[in-house]
């Protein structure tokens, strides 16, 4: 009586498809067919040559032959291109056995159902079922694909950049070859003193800065949030509306109009400082007063966010929580500082973290502002405000130091994944989703 | 006494207010004014101008290096694209996440939240190549393209969304025959659209200033975003034409902050669940 199943099994083992023109399933069949055919065409003449240059990363570089009295340019491997394309072969692979998995159970399957009796699916049948019991993931093939190849590939290929030498000048594709080197982008990292001391100074501001950032910007909207909501307080509204405009500007506009308000020479900031009688100031491009201008401006792009999250909580604060404290003869500032307080701190500590990481990597407000500015002599390729993440935008498109980059990509990564992961452990929607309902 | 305690407490709030309210609107309003102003200098005598003038919005789209008109479109474009397309896909896939459960789901989510810690810098080279491996560099489809798959790791809000609209809504409609995309279109479109507001306009507007995917994919000046040619005169003009720089800033910032003020209470709501659900 196990005839059918492991016969169609077997037969969707040796090509895909066989099992299930076995189960009678015509249509079924000949699609697994047709994927086959048409992977096994793409596939058999790219997968040897993409292999091999995802190990060696090419062997030949670019040739400059003198034939004669011209040069001629013998093209070798493109190193770079070999690491992209051995990643998606490798990926193709990995769905196409997905494919042949799935094929392989699928056969078996229906060759049980037939084994006790019972008729297999037709096509339109095998479309209800499949629209029905693999409803979510037919909702995700598209999003998956995508993100597959447009963010998880690219993160793979970064993350393989910190283990090879490509970057500016010796080793730059296609005049020169990349090759793997381990763990030494990250020896580097540590041991040679002018990265190290690079590295530390900048994650040094990066970390007072996120702090500093997070903590201006929630007690800030803590501030106007509380103005806002007290009682006598008139056209509630329209204040929550002017305050919320620096959040409506987009950022790529407005951090490049305050670059221009905090102008040393012309701009208006040292304008009204000189009437007033006071001296002008190197808003920008003195090192100390930069950080700060930096963090002024943040607080600007900032505090709306956390204003409208804080009058989000504030209203949510239980009336009678006040009016049982009114009872007992508390005065408003008892009131604040028992039930106020306590309440949003409670309900706003996630948030808190999570804009913790995400001033981590500020990117905006650093890159738009001072783009790292003023420029640190002892630091390689990076200025005084440079943050993690600008440094390594900057080391990305405007030094080539690929390798550097990414090894400091991985670090970040480490560094935020370490703080989100505390959050999301705590997080309602990852975890204990199913309890509402 | 009491009272008069209230007056002194309510008057010191109006000057703080007023104070930050000024500081909040002054940049805005400077950069308005500078743009209606004569001249080209980012100094001026005073804050108000003596003249008024309109010329600088009309070189935007007369002068031969902007092509303004073309940018804007562009934009237009690109932003209302990956607009729709980023919603469409957010909320089919947050749906399934939120809705069923299945073998690997856990897993997914766990991807997700992983892939979203990595600084989005990381990927620029790769995409960059694969694109051109695509011959797809220069075209606004792979920009849209970028934008949408990159959306749907930021749809978590939308999956805390959908958790908590209760279950037996859609069992009840599973009763009465409806199958999984009518319930989807008929009963879980509809309820969530505050949340879709939420998340088309951030789209839209994330798409209207990107200038760093933007200027890495579009390299000639016609299909240039107004992010893109907004970057390239400051990088070119703005010390010697500041005004210019003026103009082209307002004409970028207005439609997203109507948009948004307009449709604050949307925004309001978004960043809250956003923030509670994680």
């Amino acid at each position: 009586m196990k005839r059918h199943r492991a016969t169609a099994a077997v037969l969707s083992v040796l090509s895909m498809g066989l099992g299930q023109l076995y189960n009678r399933q015509f249509g079924k069949g000949i699609l697994f067919l047709c994927i086959q055919i048409a992977s096994l065409i793409y596939l058999i003449p790219r997968a040897g040559h993409g292999l091999w240059g995802l190990i060696t990363l090419g062997d030949q570089a670019q040739q400059r032959v003198k034939v004669g009295k011209i040069t001629k340019v013998i093209q070798g491997d493109h190193s770079i291109y070999l690491l992209i394309d051995g990643i998606i072969i490798v990926l193709l692979i990995l769905i196409v056995a997905g494919i042949y998995l799935a094929n392989i159970y699928d056969a078996h399957r229906i060759g049980k159902v037939r084994d006790t009796g019972d008729k297999p699916n037709n096509i339109y049948q095998t479309y209800q079922f499949v629209t029905d019991r693999y409803f979510p993931h037919l909702l995700l093939s598209v999003p998956a694909i995508g993100v597959l190849f447009l963010t998880i590939m690219p993160i793979l290929f970064t993350i393989m950049l910190a283990f090879t030498n490509y970057s500016s000048p010796g080793h730059i594709p296609p005049a020169k070859l990349v090759d793997w080197v381990g763990f030494q982008t990250f020896a580097d990292l540590i041991k040679l003193k002018s990265w190290s001391g690079t590295f530390l100074g900048i994650l040094k501001w990066t970390v007072i800065w996120a702090v500093v950032a997070t903590f201006t910007t929630y007690f800030g909207g803590l501030l106007v949030a509380l103005l806002i909501e007290q009682s006598g307080i008139r056209f509630k509204k329209m204040w929550r509306t002017v305050f919320i405009l620096p959040y409506a500007i987009p950022q790529l506009i407005s951090l490049l109009v305050m670059r221009n308000l905090f102008n040393g020479q012309f701009g208006p900031i040292n304008q009204y400082l000189k009437a007033f009688g006071l001296g002008t100031l190197p808003w920008l491009t003195d090192p100390f007063w930069a950080k700060v201008t930096v963090i002024v401006v943040n607080m600007w792009v900032g505090i709306p966010v956390s204003m409208v999250l804080i009058l989000g909580v504030l209203t949510s604060i239980p009336k009678d929580m006040y009016e049982a404290a009114e009872v007992d003869g508390a005065t408003a500032f008892q009131k604040f500082r028992i039930i106020t307080l306590p309440f949003i701190l409670f309900s706003t500590a996630p948030i808190l973290i999570t804009q913790f990481a995400g001033n981590f990597n500020n990117f905006n407000v650093i890159f738009l502002l001072t783009g790292g500015a003023p420029v640190n002599g002892d630091y390689q390729y990076a200025g005084h405000t440079d943050l993690l993440v600008t440094w390594l935008y900057s080391l990305t498109l405007n030094f080539s130091q690929f390798n550097m980059a990414s090894a400091i990509g991985i670090i970040i990564f480490i560094i935020v994944a370490t703080f989100s992961i505390i959050n999301y452990r705590r997080s309602r929607s990852f975890k204990e989703e199913d309890m509402i309902q | 006494m009491r009272k008069r305690k209230g007056v002194l407490r309510l008057t010191i709030s109006y000057i703080i207010l007023i104070i930050i309210a000024i500081c909040a609107l002054y940049p805005a309003l400077w950069v308005v004014l500078s743009s209606l102003r004569p001249g080209a200098s980012l100094y001026s005598e005073h804050l108000w101008p003596d003249r008024f003038t309109l010329s600088h919005y009309k070189e935007l789209f007369h002068n031969k290096q902007f092509q303004y008109g073309t940018w804007y479109l562009n934009t237009l474009k690109i932003a209302t694209l990956t607009m729709i397309f980023s919603t469409i896909l957010m909320t089919l896939s947050m749906y399934a996440l939120s809705r069923f459960r299945f073998k690997g789901r856990q897993t997914t989510l766990t991807v997700m939240l992983v892939l979203g810690m990595f600084p989005s810098f990381m990927s620029l080279i790769a995409i960059y190549i694969f694109l051109l491996q695509l011959n797809l560099l220069d075209t606004h489809a792979a920009i849209i393209l970028v934008y949408s798959a990159g959306s749907v790791l930021g749809g978590f809000l939308v999956k805390g969304f959908y958790d908590t609209v209760p279950r037996s809504l859609d069992e009840a409609a599973r009763i009465d025959g409806a199958n999984h995309m009518q319930i989807f279109v008929r009963i879980m479109l509809p309820l969530s659209r505050p949340v879709l507001t939420y998340i088309a306009l951030t789209s839209f507007a994330g798409a209207w200033v990107d200038f760093i995917f933007a200027r890495l994919v579009l390299r000639t000046k016609e299909k240039w975003t107004l992010a893109v040619g907004m970057w390239d005169m400051v990088n070119s003009f703005q010390n010697s034409n500041f005004t210019l720089f003026a103009a082209g800033a307002v004409l970028i910032a207005i439609p997203i902050t109507i948009l948004f003020i307009f449709l604050q209470n949307f925004l309001v709501q978004g960043l809250t669940s956003g923030a509670s659900k994680g």
